[in-house]
Formats: C-alpha cells, structure tokens, sequence
C-alpha cells in the first residue's frame, strides 16, 4: 500500500499541477479585482464572490485529493455509470432545473446552484474514451463513427434543448479527438468548409455567394480538365452533385439563418461580421469589453486600479468577460502572458496525451485538451471581439463552482490516469 | 505522428493570432484606448473661471461680467410642491408653471434644462433661501458679458459657443463652453478665459458616481482669466462712432509713435450688449439679416476702398526718392492732364491754378491732378521700359504697407490691392502698357484698393518720416505691457527721410491756406497736417475720405475716414477727422456746430436712392 502511494505521487505530472495553481492565482486574483466594492475587503468574506470562489478552490483541492486517491482503473470500468448518470441529469433538468438568464441548466440545492453540464463533459470523455479503448473499433467503418458520434450528439442535444447552444458546441468539437484516432480527415475539411461556407453566405448574402462560389468551383474544374487530371465525360454525376450539395447548404443555410434563428442569435453574428456596429444594445457587452481591455495599453493601469473594471461596465465580468479584467488591470504584458500560459498548459496536456501508452488514456488526455483548448478559443475570442458572443466559462478564472470543479476534476482525473501510465492494464 | 504536429501547430497559431488582437486593441488602435477625458468611466467636472476685464488705454473698464441666475429643472426629481408660493417667488402665472413644466419633460426627464432664465440679483437673493423646498429645482449661475459703454463691438467681439470644427482642432473645449468668436475676445481668448478646472470622478455603469477618481490627483483648480487693457481710446471710440452715426464707412486712429490703434470705427456699429446670453442668437440673426448697412461687416478692417487724392502723398514722395521732381520742379494745369492722343484722354482737374507753374506744395494743398499725373509717368518712364518703372513704383507703395496684410492682432483684415508690373502684363498680353494707361494710379483711382486701417497707418508713417510700427490693439496683459516683437520692432519705408518734410509741409496748407482743400475744417491751435480725397466708385456718389495727422511736430494721432458715398473729402471725412483730433488732443471741441452738424447729418437718403437704383437695375436686366 505504502509502495503503490510513493509511485503514485512520483507518476504525478507536476508540470501540469504547476500550471493549475498558476492559473487558479490568477483567476482569483482578477475575480477579486472585478467583485470587490471596497479595497478594504476581508478576502475570506464569503458573501462576495471573491469570498465564494475561494471556497470553492478550497473544496476543490479536497475533490483533488480524493481524485487521486482512487485507482485509475475505477474511472474506466465506471465510465459507462458516469455517462448515464450524467445523462440522467441533464434531461432531469427538464423537470427539477432553475432558470436563470433564460437557459434552465441550473439545480438549485438552496445553498447553491450546480450546472451539471459543467460535469457532463468528464462523463461524456470518459465514455469516448472507454467506447474507442474497446478492441477493433475502427473509426474508418462507419458504424463505429456513428456510434462515437452518438455518444457526443446526446449531450449535446440534451444541452441545445436547455437552451445553451454555448456549451453544446463544446461536445462537436471532440470530434477532433476522432479525428486523433482515426477518423477520416474528410470529415474535418467538409466541417471547415461548412464553416466556411456558412460564415461567406453570411456575410455576402445568398445570391452573392452562390455566384462566387459556383464561378470558383467552375474555375477548379475548368483547371482540372486542361491539365487532364479531370475527364468530364466520365465524371460529370460527381460534377453535378457538388453544385446541387453546395447550392443546397447555402439555401439551407440563408434559410435557417433567417427563419431558424432568433433574432438575438443573427445579432451576435451580425456584430462579429461587421453589419450591426450598435455598441448600446447587442453590441454593447463586446464594444465595453473591448474598450476595456484597449485602455489598458502596454503595461495595464495596475491591480484594482481599473476604473471600468471598477466602474462594472463590462457585464458578467467576473464570469465570461473575466478575461477583460487582465487586460485593463495588466495590460498587453499581462494579457499576452496569459495567452501564453493558457498555450503552453495545452500543449502539454497534448504532449502528456500522446505519451500514453493505454487507448483509454490517450483518447480522454485528447477530450481533456481539446476542451480546454476551445473553451480557452471561444472564451477570449469573444471577450477580444473576434468570435460571436457564446456564453461559455475561460477554465480556472470564470467565477463560479460548477465550471471550476469540473475543470478540475477532468485535469485530475487526466493526471491520476497519466501517473499510472507505466501500469498496463 | 503527423496528427500531433496538426494539434500543436494550430494551438500556437490560436495563440498568435490572439496576440497580435491584443496588439492591435491594446497599442495599435487609440480608439480602445480612452484617456480620462473621454473615458466613460469617468465623469468630468469642469469649474470654470471667471473671463477676465478688458480696459482702455486710460483704464476705463469697457467688458466686464455680470451674474446670471437661471432656474433649473430635473423634471424627474420634481417632488409635489406649493405651486402658488412658488409662482409668486418667481413671478410667474399658474399656466406659465404648468408649460414650462411640460416643455422641460418633453425635453428631457433626466438632464436639467432651464425652467426659468435671467433671474435678477434681488429675486435670486430671496429665492436662494427657499429653493430647498423645492425638489428638482436649482440655480445656476452663469457669467455673461457686460459692457458699460455702448461701444467699440467691432473691436470686442464677442463670445459664444465653440462650434464644432474647433472642437475636432482644439481638444481644451468642450460642447457647449463659450469661445471668443470675433475681435479682442477671440484674439486674446487664452489670456481672457484662464484656465478650467477639471474634477474627475469615477462612475458606474449606471452613470451613478461613485467617489472621486483615483483619489484626484488629477484635478486641478481653475485658474482666473487675466484682465487685457487694449490700445483703444474708449471716449474717442465712442464720440467717432456717434460722428459716423447714419454714415457708413470705416474710421481709423493711430498713435504714430507706437502703432497703437486709439479708435476703430465700422459704421453703422451696434451695441456690444446686443450680443450676450439668450438674447445673442435672435439679435444676431437680426444684424446679420441686414444685408443693406451690414452692420456686422468691420468696414475699418475690411472694405477694400480706392484711396483715392490721399494716395497722391505717396506718389509725391516716390518722385522725389526716385529723382524725378524735386519741390521746386514746376507742371503746368489747363485744367487736366492730357494722357493720350484722342480727345477723351484727358485727365480733368478742379484745381484752377491756370497759367501758373505747380510746385510740390501748392500740387498737394489744391491736389492738383495734372501735377501728379506728371510726377507718376515721370516715375514709371524713369527706367528704360514701363515694367520696369512699374516695379520701382510699385516696390516704393508696398513699402507703406500696402496691398497686404498688415500682419496685426485684430480678428480679420484683407490685402486691399497695389498693382505692379506682373499685374499689367498680364493685363495687357502685347506690353503696350506704360504710364498713360495706368495714369489714374497717379491720383489714387485706378487698380489701388485699400482699407481704412491700411491708409490710416499710411498716414502714421508720413507722420513718422518713413517709420512706423505694425498698428496693433493690445497694451497690456495682466496688468503687464506686453512685448511682442513683431509690435516693436521698428519698420522703414524705401523712402528717405528727408523727402518727408516738404510734402508734410504740403499736408500742413492743405488745412492751414486758406485755398487748401480742408480748410474748412481747420481747428485753431492745434496744426494738423491732412488731405482731402474723393474717391469714384461704381456705386453712387463718390467716397468721401480724410487723412490726417496732428501736431505736426512729434504728432500724436493718425487717422483716416472713409465715408461712403459723402460726395466729396472736406464734406463729411475731414470735419469728423478733425474733431476728433480735437477731441484727443484737447479733451473738447471749440467748434459745437460743427460737431452738431457731423451728429446729426445723415447719408440714409444717398443709401436709400442706391438700394432703389439696384432694384431698377435689375429689373430693366
């Protein structure tokens, strides 16, 4: 017992654990400087969510402890469990959730919320992870693709339906970590070019993009066949299909966009692609934000010297604008070194993720990374006014219970996986 | 093992690609980067000072700054109040209350506007007592200008609200803070106003504020605006604008010996009082409106006048600087200057000095045409062709300040016009150009224009003997002479000084012989050098013009008048100039029915037949 304990902690990544403490401190730290009312605040009040967030850290480093202390083999064998449970109560929230700012992802146990999709993302990589550690499922046949996909689109549905398209969007893109393991790269291009496609239609309207689209595409093909790579007479259906796909996405897309939206969410997109410059209404939170983290210049106005931080004009700013709090308060210098620091725990996350020798390992290190990675993408993407507002938590600094233990709980149970990575099983 | 470097290097390019954002936003583009001033974080208080005095050269105070007391209203506040009492505190009526009330919350529920304006010192001092009763009212006191002498409002200017092209220019003002707009006020605007306090403080996103800004350590006190005393003889300024009273035209003093300008008339003027406070726009509009006197328009500064028989001086002197007469040079007068071979060539002359030869002097005291239509060609045949006679002609009348801006501190001015070589070239492509086609230079009628400032420091110089300094309007600053060097240094016309005295001499019998032009307007005891002029015009009646200077040894005041359409000098130019000579010099005039004369007579009826005479014009077009 004694012996298993030691190479416990000896297999622990500490570079990992490292840059969790380093990110919790700073996250606290801005929390602090964009809840506090006044400087002469005790920091363990616990009515302020400064107070609050430091319970939380507190009771995370308890979770941390007991995450250790289990047997990596138990979160395999009850990957499955997890994943029900975890289903059972995202689709409980449809009876017992609480609404708050119109999204019913919220229990409310009296003393606190809990956002259980916050947890749902651990379950749901634990069973990508388990389902592709089964022997001979090859993600080339499409019957394992189907099946990998279900797994994430459950979730994700379950989540759309609260409404919370934010965190939904979370669960499409392990789809990367399919592509990790086998998946067909095809699957991404068509994904980007769907992107592509969707953001050019948006922008340039229907009639436009079909036009420039179909005159490149004709352009290829018209290349294609003088270098004689390409013989019409034989492949036209081909030829055919691709315009009638293409033509069909745009339509469809121009249509849901107009008729499947809602307003508000044409009007985050709107903003991002320049058509709706109203900073007072929608546009308000990215324009403060923006503004916010622009006066903080090169080397930032100090910590708790921020006046818009302190003046509360960016909303939600200790929760999803936490990110302009560094840039006011820190500057260029500051919010850079965060970026950069955010970069480098995700490519070690990924560097620790291919050293693993187990499947099971390997494919969650992957889920764990590319969640963090596109919580981190969209996160400040949409505080520095590059992406459309998408109310999803930056790991480690959004104040908040729910968001930081299951952060926390999917970094350990990763590095507890990862320190019994010389154990074959 | 490729799929791995794919993840990496696309995490990195995220990386980058949010950094250069950051770069962007955060050093690149100052628009993200608000200082305090327009952080909307912050509010900004302004205190402002109080606009300093202007005083005259005799320290007579001439801009002052009275209290102004206006009710606000923050409709919103507005608590349930005794509307009786308080309509009779501000002496309103009941339905006024109720209006007032309305218009103000249509305006705005939330930002004060005024309810009532104006109020007097009296009702102020008693209503200040009782307004805490009264939810949502307060008081505001402005200062606006006030000017104890209904005078000099071309010179003063005025102030108003800064507009908005200064604002994009100029980062000291804010929307709606006063600005001098003309004059003094807006040529020493940064002495006058002082300096703003500013008050930061911090606000929420509700706009509520929420205690200083960061302790502030950026405010600062408002500085006092600084009291200017200008050049201007505020009594002399006065009595010329009532001589010029129903005249149009521009009078202008100088003190020779220093350049300062002791009057600047526009005639008709208007009362400086008329453009202050609430009243300003409306009266205005009004002045701005009369498109026949033109009220606004600074005659003394800006009409652009042919110079006419006072531009002779100038023409005398160049002929003797240039060689070409001396005083004793004689020219014969039947009656004109013949110029040319066809019968209409002919240059009349009213001085009727038939048979006798014309000297220097007696060419000046009768303001003989042909003696100087002789001089002028003299002076432009003098070199081997007309151009370059032209040049030498024209380099000499620049040399008196003329045709160019005179470089001063007043508001606004005009080049006025002084033709030379280039000018006739072009004019005439073939050359065939020479002193016969530019003869009516000779006696100040042809392509000459001038202001009445410019010919006023024309006449300064003759004073000086070929010196002078930049006319100018400002004294003092803060009670200190001010030294600007461009007022001080001291400036030489390319004549000689010794060719001054025999055509001052001139200038001197002009009013003193009795066959001078102005004798008339001779003032017993005090000797005064001048010269009379009438200048045609297009328009109607000659332009009736008056230099002068006074005494004629160490003179003490220049001037020159212009009364449009006054028939002829000595009618209407040379008794106002005179007595104001006698006005400075003595304090008084010796001759009342003169000066009653000058009050009273009126020009309405010359203006009237003009506007008349352009109506039909146009309708016969």
């Amino acid at each position: 017992m004694r012996k298993r304990r030691n190479s416990i902690f000896a297999g622990i990544d500490w570079t990992l654990v490292l840059f969790f403490i380093v990110l919790v401190f700073i996250g606290w730290i801005n929390i602090y400087a964009a809840s506090v009312t006044n400087t002469s605040g005790e920091i363990l009040d616990f009515s302020t969510r400064y107070g609050k967030q430091i319970q939380w850290i507190g009771l995370s480093i308890v979770l941390i402890i007991i995450i250790i202390s289990i047997d990596a083999k138990f979160y395999e064998r009850f990957s499955g469990i997890f994943y029900i449970v975890s289903m059972l109560s995202l689709a409980g929230l449809f009876v017992f959730g609480t609404n708050i700012n119109g999204a019913t992802s919220w229990y409310n146990l009296g003393f606190s919320s809990i956002q259980p999709s916050e947890f749902a993302k651990i379950a749901t990589a634990l069973a990508l992870a388990n389902f592709l550690n089964e022997p001979n499922k090859d993600l080339s046949n499409l019957k394992t693709q189907l099946s990998a996909f279900l797994i994430l689109l459950l979730p994700a549905i379950l989540i759309t339906l609260q409404p919370d398209a934010g965190s939904a969007l979370i669960y499409f893109t392990l789809t990367f970590v399919l592509y990790r393991e086998g998946l067909p790269s095809y699957y991404l291009a068509i994904g980007f070019l769907a992107i592509i496609l969707f953001l050019i239609t948006l922008s340039l309207g229907f009639t436009s993009s079909i036009i420039i689209i179909f005159s490149i595409i004709t352009l290829f093909i018209v290349y294609l066949i003088n270098t004689k790579k390409y013989h019409l007479n034989r492949e036209w259906p081909k030829v055919v299909s691709l315009y009638v796909f293409i033509g069909l996405f745009l339509f469809s897309v121009d249509f849901v966009f107009n008729n499947v939206f809602e307003q508000r969410h044409r009007d985050r997109f709107n903003i991002i692609l320049g058509e709706n410059s109203d900073t007072r209404g929608i546009g308000y939170n990215t324009n403060q934000s923006m503004l916010t983290i622009g006066s903080g210049g090169l080397t930032g106005k100090g910590f708790l010297e921020g006046d818009r931080t302190q003046g509360k004009f960016v909303p939600e700013q200790d929760t999803d604008y936490i990110f302009s709090t560094v840039g006011e308060e820190w500057g260029f210098i500051g919010s850079s070194a965060v970026i950069i620091i955010f970069i480098a725990f995700i490519l070690r996350l990924i560097w620790v993720a291919e050293r693993q020798k187990s499947k099971f390992s390997r494919v969650f290190g992957y889920s764990v990374a590319t969640i963090f990675f596109f919580h981190f993408m969209i996160n400040i993407g949409m505080v520095i006014g590059l992406l459309p507002t998408i109310g999803i938590p930056l790991p480690f600094f959004s104040y908040g219970g729910s968001s930081l233990w299951g952060f926390t709980i999917l970094l350990f149970i990763f590095i507890r996986l990862d320190a019994d990575r010389t154990y074959e099983w | 093992m490729e799929k791995k470097y794919i993840a990496y290097f696309s995490i990195l390019l995220v990386g980058l690609l949010f950094i250069s954002r950051l770069f962007y936003i955060q050093i690149i583009n100052t628009k993200y980067q608000p200082s305090p001033l327009n952080n909307s974080a912050v509010a900004v208080k302004y205190d402002y000072p109080e606009r300093g005095f202007i005083y005259d050269r005799n320290g007579i105070l001439i801009v002052a700054n009275q209290p102004s007391y206006d009710i606000m209203i923050v409709p919103r506040d507005v608590k349930p109040l005794d509307t009786l009492e308080f309509c009779s505190l501000l002496k309103i009526k009941k339905e006024d209350f109720i209006k007032k009330y309305k218009k103000s919350r249509i305006y705005s529920p939330r930002i004060p506007s005024v309810f009532l304006a104006q109020l007097s010192k009296s009702d102020y001092a008693y209503l200040q007592e009782k307004m805490y009763k009264y939810k949502g009212f307060f008081i505001q006191k402005r200062t606006l200008r006030q000017y104890p002498i209904k005078s000099a409002g071309n010179v003063l200017g005025y102030i108003g609200e800064v507009n908005n092209a200064l604002l994009e220019k100029n980062s000291y003002y804010q929307q709606g803070e006063l600005i001098g707009i003309n004059g003094v006020e807006k040529q020493y605007e940064k002495a006058l106003r002082g300096i703003k306090g500013v008050k930061f403080i911090q606000r929420n996103r509700f706009n509520k504020e929420i205690g200083p800004y960061k302790d502030g350590i950026y405010d600062t006190l408002a500085i006092h605006g600084k009291d200017v005393t200008i050049t201007l003889d505020i009594k002399l300024q006065k009595y010329a604008e009532d001589l010029m009273l129903n005249k149009r035209g521009g009078v202008v003093a100088i003190e020779p010996s220093s350049g300062e300008i002791l009057a600047l008339i526009s005639s008709p003027t208007y009362d400086p009082n008329l453009l202050v406070g609430r009243e300003r726009s409306k009266n205005y509009t009004k002045l701005y409106l009369d498109e026949d006197s033109n009220p606004l328009y600074d005659r003394s500064l800006l009409a652009q006048y042919p110079p006419g028989s006072p531009f002779k001086i100038i023409n005398a002197l160049i002929g003797l600087q240039e060689g070409v007469i001396t005083t004793e040079t004689p020219f014969y007068c039947r009656g004109g200057f013949k110029y040319g071979r066809s019968s209409k060539a002919f240059m009349k002359c009213h001085c009727g000095t038939l048979g006798s030869a014309v000297k220097l002097n007696r060419g000046i005291y009768k303001s003989c045409n042909s003696y100087f239509a002789n001089t002028y060609k003299r002076i432009i045949e003098s070199q081997t062709t007309s151009s370059e006679g032209m040049k030498v002609w024209s380099d000499h009348v620049k040399s008196f300040g003329l045709g160019n801006f005179l470089n001063n501190d007043l508001s606004t001015g005009v080049k006025g016009y002084v033709p030379d070589d280039k000018f006739y070239n072009r004019m005439y492509p073939t050359f065939k150009w020479g002193a016969s086609t530019t003869i009516s230079n000779a006696i100040g009628q042809g392509e000459i224009l001038t202001t009445p400032i410019q010919l006023a420091n024309m006449t300064a110089i003759v004073a000086n003997k070929g010196i002078y300094y930049t006319p100018h309007i400002i004294k003092k600053i803060d009670n200190k002479p001010i030294k600007i060097d461009k007022f001080t240094t001291l400036k030489r016309t390319s004549i000689k000084p010794e060719y001054f005295p025999p055509v001052i001499e001139g200038m001197f019998q002009v009013v003193e012989n009795p066959r001078g032009t102005a004798h008339w307007s001779r003032v017993k005891g005090i000797e005064i050098c001048g010269k009379t002029g009438t200048a045609e015009n297009s328009h109607g009646q000659d332009h009736s013009i008056f230099i002068a200077f006074a005494p004629k040894d160490n003179p003490k005041i220049a001037i020159a008048v212009f009364v449009e359409n006054g028939y002829w000098g000595s009618r209407w130019a040379g008794p106002i100039s005179t007595l104001m000579i006698e006005k400075y010099l003595n304090g008084e005039t010796k001759r009342p029915l003169k000066e009653k004369k000058m009050f009273e007579g009126s020009l309405q009826d010359e203006y009237d037949k003009q506007l008349l005479n352009q109506a039909l014009e146009k309708e016969t077009k």
